[in-house]
């Protein structure tokens, strides 16, 4: 039985005590005191007031963040089994290597002569992810992947702008079962978005890619496996349809858990690709952030006139060897590069991570790691396909790979019970909840996704609760409502969370609408 | 035997599980891919990925030392180095929270009921950081300074639709302008920079009222700026832009602003920032945290990129709850209309500064401001002492950092720089080559890890250097 932790914890500046301090900070030193005198720092610039933080003591700052984790649920608690996320277990050794102080102590400006041993490492992760995408040239500069994404379109852009196409090439093509950030980040980089349906097999709809791809066609973004855990079967007469209007095949590498060792990005026809290294390569996920989207890509001419390549117009720095000197170094951005796309190098710790989950596995790990993916979905899937109220719609009796969508349509049809429901009952069984409500083609859809690290019992009660939840949902329907009772709180008010009368996004915001901006806090 | 990771990898499972399936082989459950582009198993176990094998972690840490062992760490002195990452001290607490796996093996917090402490840990950072800005809205992380300056320049562009002009302040972070640069490239906008007033230091005011005109959509400054030195005039750019009705957009070192006055009391409608200094490693360039806040307008916040965690409560109105807030600006709900294309953030780091912030509070950040302060003015006095060495290239005041110029002829920086490295020092970042108007100079920083011994080591140094 699963009981959260519970507790009131008041926010950090209600703990606050005037005089109390979690940190000494050191006496400025007598003689240098004397020797600067006063601060000149003009008066009108100067800050009157200190700014309103709490005070509280070291230990109370623990206590209370250690509360807070406390209701807090990841992959070390518990399956997280959300679709297109690839929630897999984030080993320690891993931890312990890419917090090393000979990691977190360099500064990026730092002699390359006294980060060799990194430069090392990130050269040899650029080299790996070139033979698992099957590409010629990787970049770590890009610090998620849209982050990645971007780059890829900026370089789309860049290769059409410098052969002079940039006037027709306006369209990037989506298809509709694409992550939200693909259209976002065409979008940024200042593309129309076109989208095509998907046809009943989940492979996008040929005919109509035919009929949106033309002159105007700067590219196309697609994952393979697709958000519907489905390989695209007609990939290879996609990427000669794109070809042939001239426009470029981006890989969004999201799935890249579904596929590795059996196909690769590369041989399928992909131009570019970005990884996402806090999913494929188990770098974790942060509440949120940070990851590492590297791009790869397959170099082609861009203008041969000036000897000008795709790998030219790569975004910020890559590792080189110098075999003069011996030496690693890092090069760009050069005169064609897209430009830099963050201050430093790169999201280092993340790439460091992925750098020792890919030691750690070798090829042979990679595969395994996602036959044992793609094993647990269909697995999965045997369990939960007869259950009364789920189907999962696209590519009837086709096996899936690193996630399968169920779709809850017919349960909500025919008890009210949704999608939603649904998860917050998961939770109350201490299972974190499906992705939900996407892809958006699927009415209902819960995106399931366990990688290679979840155990068979922990499948097989996952699908038990899922049969439970829909025998709930034709007996007794208004139960399904009240879920979730055992997690650190009941169902949230997202009207009131969202209305601006009470919308809150900071403490002193909520403080000013309650009518209490002067209150001692 | 199974893989410790993959719990089904145990031969046994494995049929269990194939069986259940119905299929005999694992490689039958690709067979959808076709042929030509199928991979040969075999072909690809031989590709040089790792080391060829699957490896214990006794020998992942072996060869891990091996490489590790290579790099030099410069940490009595830390390194002179900063302009845009500085060598600060990280207490034990923020380490330790943000290694729980509850925090650090969360996704973003989809499921909220489940998940929060890490949204109340999100909220907290936002509140705290507000408080520091002393604005009314923050959200919970951008990648870095860079990109959160370069996403709120494009968000003026659409706040301001039809205005296409971006006005730089020449004083602003070279790294950051490209990052700017890149950003604005798609969207059609000039962006026009003025030039550097070479006696102070810092933007030129008259120069910039002559830039700014009806179709400026924002403009951009950086205080303290990339010389580590105070813009004056910052007030008096505020009244200028808003003259013209566009957004202005300041950019801060956090730790700054236990002295210096805060974005939200210059007049700035956006202000971004380096969260790098509050409580995360120099991580040879990453994660760090993008600070990104604006002030409480209802047209500013629906054009905001980036997660916002907002206050609320339960259903049943009887406890305080958390959620992610306004949704509708991001790309998995308004996909190629959304705001940003920006998903994974820098959560953890947000989470990281929240701690910090908690255990320095009110007083702290001031005692430590004022401490850099100190500091950093201490070694400009002290190796100006030097023949040949000036550190009072511009006359504006500083915190932090200031560029150091060799006058004496002959003198290149590269060569002190050698000299220094071979001693075990690591010195400034040489900006020759950006302004080389500014001859043979680096910018050095100087921060509350730097001890007085430190700096009377680097003046000897250099003094011998220079007399050698």
């Amino acid at each position: 039985m699963f009981r959260q932790a519970r507790w009131d914890e008041p926010l950090i500046f209600e703990l606050s005590r005037p005089g109390r301090r979690g940190f000494i900070v050191p006496e400025i030193d007598p003689v240098i005191k004397e020797a600067v005198g006063d601060i000149k720092i003009p008066a009108k610039l100067r800050r009157e007031k200190p700014p309103e933080l709490p005070e509280v003591s070291e230990v109370e700052v623990i206590r209370h963040y250690t509360r807070l984790t406390q209701m807090s649920y990841g992959v070390d608690n518990g399956p997280v089994p959300l679709g297109s996320c690839t929630m897999k277990y984030n080993p320690r050794v891993a931890f312990e290597i890419a917090f090393d102080p000979r990691v977190t102590m360099l500064h990026p400006l730092q002699d390359e002569r006294t980060v060799q041993g990194l430069l090392e490492i990130l050269y040899h992760l650029q080299e790996w992810l070139k033979h698992i995408t099957g590409m010629d040239y990787c970049c770590l500069h890009p610090a998620a992947g849209a982050h990645g994404e971007l780059a890829g379109m900026l370089l789309t852009r860049k290769y059409h702008e410098l052969r002079g196409q940039l006037d027709k090439k306006r369209e990037i093509i989506v298809p509709d079962s694409a992550h939200g950030t693909n259209p976002a980040s065409a979008s940024m980089a200042g593309f129309k978005v076109v989208e095509v349906p998907s046809d009943e097999n989940g492979n996008i709809d040929l005919d109509a890619l035919r009929a949106v791809a033309g002159e105007s066609t700067a590219g196309l973004m697609i994952t393979n496996p697709s958000t519907l855990g489905l390989f695209e079967e007609n990939i290879e007469e996609i990427t000669r349809i794109i070809h042939s209007v001239d426009g470029l095949l981006y890989y969004d590498g999201a799935n890249l858990n579904g596929i590795m060792g059996y196909a690769r990005p590369g041989d399928m026809g992909f131009d570019i690709a970005h990884i996402n290294i806090h999913k494929t390569f188990s770098s974790p996920h942060g509440g949120g952030g940070p990851g590492a989207g590297p791009i790869c890509i397959k170099d082609r001419i861009v203008d041969p006139d000036k000897n000008i390549w795709l790998h030219d117009l790569l975004p910020g720095y890559r590792v080189v060897y110098d075999e003069e000197k011996g030496m690693y170094r890092l090069e760009g951005p050069s005169k064609h590069s897209v430009g830099l796309l963050k201050t430093f190098f790169g999201n280092v710790i993340p790439l460091v991570w992925g750098y020792v989950y890919i030691l750690s596995l070798g090829a042979r790990g990679l595969r395994l790691a996602t036959e044992q993916a793609v094993l647990n979905t269909n697995y999965f899937i045997e369990l939960i396909k007869d259950v009364r109220g789920y189907s999962i719609p696209y590519g009837p009796g086709r096996h899936r790979k690193h996630e399968v969508v169920i779709s809850a349509e017919k349960m909500k049809d025919e008890t009210d019970v949704t999608a939603e429901d649904i998860a917050k009952g998961l939770l109350d069984a201490g299972l974190h909840a499906p992705t939900i409500y996407f892809p958006l083609i699927v009415k209902e859809a819960l995106m399931t996704e366990f990688t290679e690290s979840e155990t068979i019992e922990n499948i097989e009660e996952y699908a038990e609760r899922l049969k439970e939840i829909s025998q709930i949902a034709y007996t007794n329907p208004s139960k399904a409502k009240e879920w979730p009772l055992n997690t650190s709180v009941k169902r949230i008010d997202n009207v009131r969370a969202n209305h601006p009368k009470t919308l809150a996004p900071t403490w002193r915001i909520y403080l000013r609408k309650m009518g209490k901006a002067d209150s001692n806090v | 035997m199974g893989h410790p990771w993959m719990p089904n990898s145990a031969e046994e499972t494995r049929r269990k599980m194939l069986e259940k399936i119905g299929v005999k082989k694992i490689d039958e459950l690709f067979n959808d891919i076709p042929p030509s582009i199928r991979m040969n198993p075999k072909e690809w176990d031989k590709l040089p990925i790792g080391e060829g094998k699957i490896l214990s972690e006794i020998e992942v840490r072996r060869r891990a030392e091996s490489l590790l062992s290579k790099n030099k760490v410069f940490k009595n002195p830390p390194p002179f180095l900063g302009c845009g990452a500085w060598p600060h001290y990280v207490p034990a607490p923020v380490r330790y929270i943000v290694s729980r796996g509850e925090f650090l093996t969360a996704y973003t917090p989809y499921q909220a009921e489940i998940n929060q402490g890490l949204m109340q840990a999100l909220f907290e950072y936002q509140s705290m950081m507000a408080e520091l800005l002393d604005m009314d809205i923050v959200n919970s992380s951008m990648y870095d300074w860079g990109s959160a300056a370069a996403e709120a320049l494009l968000m003026a562009l659409r706040v301001k639709r039809g205005r296409k002009k971006i006005v730089l302040c020449g004083t602003l972070n070279p790294f950051h302008e490209k990052v700017i640069r890149t950003y604005l490239a798609p969207h059609d906008a000039l962006i026009v920079k003025t030039g550097i007033d070479r006696e102070q230091g810092i933007c030129k005011a008259e120069e910039l009222e002559k830039l700014v005109d009806k179709d400026t959509a924002a403009i951009y400054i950086e205080n303290p700026n990339f010389f580590g030195l105070i813009e004056e005039n910052i007030q008096e750019i505020s009244d200028i832009t808003h003259r013209a009705g566009a957004l202005y957009v300041i950019g801060v070192e956090p730790l700054s602003l236990g002295l210096i006055k805060p974005p939200g009391q210059l007049g700035a409608d956006i202000a971004v920032g380096e969260g790098q200094p509050l409580g995360l490693g120099l991580n040879y360039g990453g994660p760090y945290l993008g600070i990104f806040a604006i002030r409480y307008d209802m047209k500013l916040l629906r054009q905001m990129p980036g997660r916002l965690i907002g206050l609320t409560t339960t259903i049943d109105g009887k406890d305080r709850a958390f959620a992610m807030i306004l949704q509708t600006r991001e790309q998995h709900i308004r996909r190629e209309k959304a705001t940003s294309n920006i998903c994974t953030n820098e959560a953890l780091s947000a989470i990281a500064a929240a701690v910090y912030l908690a255990l320095l509070g009110k007083k702290g950040i001031t005692k430590l401001a004022e401490l850099i302060y100190y500091n950093s003015h201490y070694a400009a006095k002290k190796l100006s002492e030097i023949n040949g060495v000036n550190t009072r290239v511009f006359t504006a005041d500083f915190f932090k950092e200031f560029p150091l110029r060799l006058e004496a002829s002959g003198k290149k920086y590269s060569e002190l720089h050698e000299y220094l490295l071979n001693n075990g020092v690591h010195g400034g970042y040489y900006v020759g080559n950006i302004y080389p108007w500014l001859g043979e100079t680096a910018i050095f920083s100087f921060t509350e890890l730097h001890t007085k011994n430190n700096i009377d080591r680097l003046a000897v140094l250099i003094k011998n250097f220079l007399e050698g």
